[in-house]
C-alpha cells in the first residue's frame, strides 16, 4: 500500500474493501451531516432572495431604519452561548452523567427560548408598526429568511425536549446518544446560519 | 474507541476518546464571541474606511463560520474525516453558486430592464 493510501485510510495494510460496513454511529452522523448541508443550501436560496430584494422597499421602511443592533447583539450572544452549553451537554452524555446533561441541556433550552422570545418581540413590533411581510418585497424576504431560521430554532427546541424525555425514559442507550448527537449538530448548524443572518441582514443594512 | 470506527472515518462532531473535550467548546466560544463583537464594532464605528466595511464584515463572518465548523462541529481535514470534509466543500460550492449566481443574474436583468417611464410611454 502506498504512503498516500495509508494517509487516506488511517490503518496501514487493510484495504477499504476488506473493512466491512462502517459503524452505525459514523453512518448516522454522516447522513445527518448531508441533511444539514442540504438545509444550508435552502438557506443559501433564501439569502440570495434577500440580497436581490433588500433594496425593494416600495416606499416603506428600509433595513437601516428598522433594525436595532443592540437587540440583535443580545440575540446572537444567546445563540453562541447555547451552542457552547449544548457542546458541554453532549460531553456529559458521553460520560453518561445525567445530572450534568440535564443542567447543560436545560440552559441550552432556556437560551433558545430567550432567543425566540426576542425574535418574536421584534417581529411583533415590526408588524404593529405597519412593517409586516406584506408591505414590501424587502420585508417579505426578511420575514421569510429570518422566520425560517426561527422556525428551525423552534423545531430544535421541540427536538431537545423529546430527547430529554428519551433520556428520562430510555436512559443512555447508544441509540439515544446518536440522536442527541444529531441534535447537537443541528443546533451548531443553526448558529452558522445565524452568522450569515446577522452579518447580511442586520449589520449589512444600508 | 474501537479501531474500526477510526478506520471508517469519523462522523462530524464525534468525539472519539474525548479527543475534543470541553476545551474545544470554550476556545470556540471565545473566538466566536470575539469575532461577533468585532463584527458589531465594525458595523457601527467610523474608525474603518466606510466602503471597506462590507468586506471586513464578510471576512469576519467567514472566519466565524470557520470557527464554528472547526470547534463546534469538529469537522477537520484529517484523513479520517475525508467524507465529511468533501461533503462540506460541496455544500459550500453549491451555496456560493446559488447566492452569487442569483445575484449576478438578477443584477444583469435589472440592468437590462427598460426604465419604467419608457415602458409607460410604449403602452400609450
Amino acid at each position: 500500500m502506498s504512503a498516500a493510501g495509508q494517509a487516506l485510510t488511517g490503518i496501514p495494510g487493510v484495504p477499504l474493501a476488506l473493512r466491512g460496513p462502517a459503524p452505525v454511529r459514523v453512518v448516522a452522523g454522516f447522513g445527518f451531516w448531508l441533511f444539514l448541508l442540504s438545509d444550508i443550501i435552502i438557506f443559501a436560496a433564501l439569502f440570495a432572495t434577500y440580497s436581490v430584494l433588500s433594496g425593494s422597499t416600495a416606499g416603506g421602511p428600509s433595513a437601516a431604519e428598522l433594525f436595532d443592533k443592540r437587540h440583535v447583539f443580545l440575540e446572537t450572544m444567546c445563540l453562541l452561548a447555547s451552542s457552547a452549553t449544548c457542546g458541554f451537554g453532549l460531553l456529559a452524555i458521553q460520560r453518561t452523567d445525567a445530572r450534568a446533561m440535564y443542567f447543560w441541556m436545560g440552559i441550552t433550552f432556556l437560551l433558545g427560548i430567550s432567543f425566540l422570545t426576542m425574535e418574536g418581540r421584534e417581529f411583533a413590533s415590526m408588524i404593529a408598526a405597519g412593517a409586516g411581510p406584506s408591505h414590501s418585497a424587502f420585508l417579505s424576504a426578511f420575514f421569510t429568511l429570518v422566520g425560517t431560521h426561527g422556525l428551525h430554532v423552534s423545531l430544535g427546541l421541540v427536538w431537545l425536549v423529546v430527547m430529554l424525555l428519551q433520556v428520562a425514559t430510555l436512559g443512555f442507550q447508544p441509540m439515544v446518544g446518536r440522536r442527541f448527537f444529531c441534535f447537537a449538530l443541528f443546533w451548531h448548524a443553526l448558529d452558522i446560519v445565524w452568522i450569515g443572518v446577522f452579518t447580511i441582514v442586520y449589520l449589512g443594512a444600508k | 474507541m474501537d479501531t474500526q470506527a477510526q478506520a471508517q472515518g469519523d462522523a462530524p462532531g464525534v468525539d472519539p476518546g474525548e479527543r475534543h473535550g470541553a476545551r474545544s467548546y470554550l476556545i470556540g466560544l471565545a473566538y466566536a464571541v470575539a469575532l461577533t463583537v468585532a463584527s458589531f464594532w465594525a458595523a457601527t464605528t467610523s474608525f474603518v474606511y466606510a466602503p471597506a466595511v462590507p468586506v471586513l464584515l464578510g471576512t469576519l463572518a467567514i472566519a466565524q463560520m470557520g470557527v464554528h465548523v472547526a470547534f463546534f462541529l469538529h469537522i477537520s481535514s484529517a484523513p479520517d474525516q475525508a467524507n465529511n470534509f468533501l461533503a462540506l466543500a460541496f455544500g459550500v460550492f453549491v451555496s456560493a453558486l446559488v447566492i452569487f449566481g442569483s445575484m449576478l443574474i438578477m443584477s444583469n436583468l435589472n440592468h437590462n430592464m427598460m426604465p419604467m417611464d419608457e415602458l409607460i410611454k410604449m403602452q400609450r
